[in-house]
């Protein structure tokens, strides 16, 4: 099963794929470019991993003041920062390097509290792509990495398909992509995690509860790049879609003036 | 699995009487290490590895639903650690939508204020966001109400206490902050987008006293009220374990 939400013609829906496109629950089909994408499911806390490919952690070596990892490396992110398929973000004009991340997100399916790794994919409904946006130029040590890098509005795309646990076999033997303008820019498989799923729900259900709608953004191999205004960056994983974004410029979003007063 | 799930609010946030129009029902978000003593006291270490240099931007962390709690809510202390460190901050509630608030419009945004809790496990390091020793479920206490911020005139010098069995062993105010009350405000919405009835912690007080299983703690702040909780044993949990 692969279903979106989608807002179209004054209402929010629920899709799913089709030939032409997608097709709403009432039967009206689609093409992709019509409706609004919305991230697939109604979310819950954003749990994303950190230095989780091997590759990725030597990628960023030699601007890590510790290196030594003795535990996952976990941090929260708000609802602010989600937005779903073909939407735009916001990339700030004083950056030098601002990158993706195509990252395989696990959504959580029912209550998981200390659950042990051989009961631990019970509890996962199902997966989506999320391209986890950092800006680097605003990277500091202190609870790194802080909110400014990876909390911005609009920095955590998440979508298209919410697809169910049934229809994805094997999540640690996926092909993840990033496409930069159509070029090939990262490429991993979900077999280099180094805490795989069930280790990741283990580590955090032993202190938080985990709840339906939560999701796990489970990190990035290398072959991060910066990118542009104006770039089209495509995440992809196989099996689970294609998620489309387009950065854009300080201009798009005006100056404060008078909103809300 | 026969639907896609769904998140429901926190019970605890959305459960809180609002003294306003607004439902308190956004999402948390706290400052760290925003007491100038907090830093005062880490000396020298603050230019050196792993942080090299002082904090420029806010210090923040998210605080999800499952950190938060209502007043008289049990304190978990999981096995093998001595105990919890516990603090009192003030809850900044926000009002109107806040992007990009310039610093001298700032408190046009606030609706009003609540007291919170802000517990963790001893901390070492403030490198790493390390939530398994900060964001553990409910550490994150909330207020039972509201106060209007129109009846808050000075929300830069509350007094601020932690009793401890009765007896007051921090009496700090919400002053001598890094970032106030309006700076805070002007500089988290500078990227990130504020919500009614989301909570902005402005953080809690340098030196974060330990208490132990068994013990009372209240957390008060001039004015707008009281958290009161009892610290227990989490027996279940074995801090430490895991990946």
């Amino acid at each position: 099963m692969k279903v979106a939400r989608v807002a179209y013609a004054g209402a929010i829906h629920t899709a799913t794929p089709h030939g032409q496109g997608l097709q709403l629950a009432d039967g009206r089909v689609l093409t992709e470019d019509a409706v609004v994408w919305l991230p697939p499911f109604e979310v819950g806390t954003v749990i994303a991993l950190g230095l989780n490919y091997a590759d990725h952690v030597k990628e960023l070596a030699k601007e890590l003041t510790v290196t030594t990892q003795d535990e996952p490396l976990v941090f929260f992110k708000g609802p602010g920062s989600l937005i779903g398929h073909r939407g735009q973000t916001r990339r700030p004009a004083d950056a030098q390097f601002m990158h993706y991340e195509c990252e395989l997100a696990v959504v959580i399916g029912h209550t998981a509290r200390q659950v042990k790794r051989a009961g631990a994919m019970r509890h996962v409904a199902g997966y989506t792509i999320c391209n986890d946006y950092a800006v680097r130029d605003y990277l500091e040590n202190w609870y790194r990495p802080n909110l400014r890098v990876k909390n911005r509005d609009g920095g955590t795309v998440l979508g298209p398909w919410f697809v169910a646990a049934s229809d994805v076999p094997d999540p640690h033997d996926l092909g993840l992509r990033t496409f930069v303008n159509g070029q090939l820019k990262q490429q991993g498989r979900t077999s280099s995690m180094v805490n795989d799923i069930p280790a990741l729900i283990e580590y955090l259900s032993e202190f938080m509860t985990l709840r339906a709608g939560d999701v796990i953004l489970t990190g990035t191999p290398d072959g991060v790049v910066n990118v542009h205004v104006g770039d089209e960056v495509v995440c992809e994983i196989d099996g689970i879609g294609s998620l489309h974004n387009t950065l854009v410029g300080d201009g798009t979003f005006g100056t404060f003036g008078t909103f809300g007063s | 699995m026969s639907a896609t799930p769904s998140a429901t609010p926190s019970a605890s946030l959305s459960a809180t009487r609002f003294a306003t129009a607004q439902q308190l029902s956004g999402q948390v978000y706290g400052a760290l290490l925003n007491h100038r003593p907090q830093l005062t006291a880490l000396g020298d270490a603050v230019t050196q590895l792993p942080y090299k240099a002082a904090p420029q931007a806010p210090v923040l962390s998210v605080m999800p639903r499952h950190m938060l709690a209502a007043d008289g809510a049990p304190l978990d202390v999981p096995a093998g650690v001595p105990g919890l460190e516990v603090g009192v901050a003030l809850g900044i509630v926000i009002g109107r939508v806040a992007c990009r608030v310039p610093l001298a419009q700032a408190m046009d945004f606030v609706a009003g204020y609540v007291v919170l809790g802000e517990v963790t496990l001893p901390l070492a390091s403030h490198y790493r966001p390390a939530l398994r020793l900060r964001a553990r479920d409910g550490f994150c206490p909330v207020g039972t109400h509201v106060v209007p911020a129109s009846e808050v005139p000075e929300a830069d010098a509350l007094l601020m206490h932690i009793d401890v069995d009765g007896q007051t062993v921090q009496a700090t105010n919400t002053g001598d902050r890094v970032r106030g009350v309006a700076q805070l405000l002007a500089d988290v919405s500078e990227f990130m987008t504020l919500q009614p009835g989301d909570v902005l912690s402005l953080g809690r007080s340098h030196g974060a006293p330990l208490v132990l299983v068994g013990q009372q703690v209240l957390l008060r702040i001039e004015g707008l009220g009281q958290l009161q909780h009892t610290v227990t044993a989490d027996l279940a949990v074995v801090a430490g374990q895991g990946a």
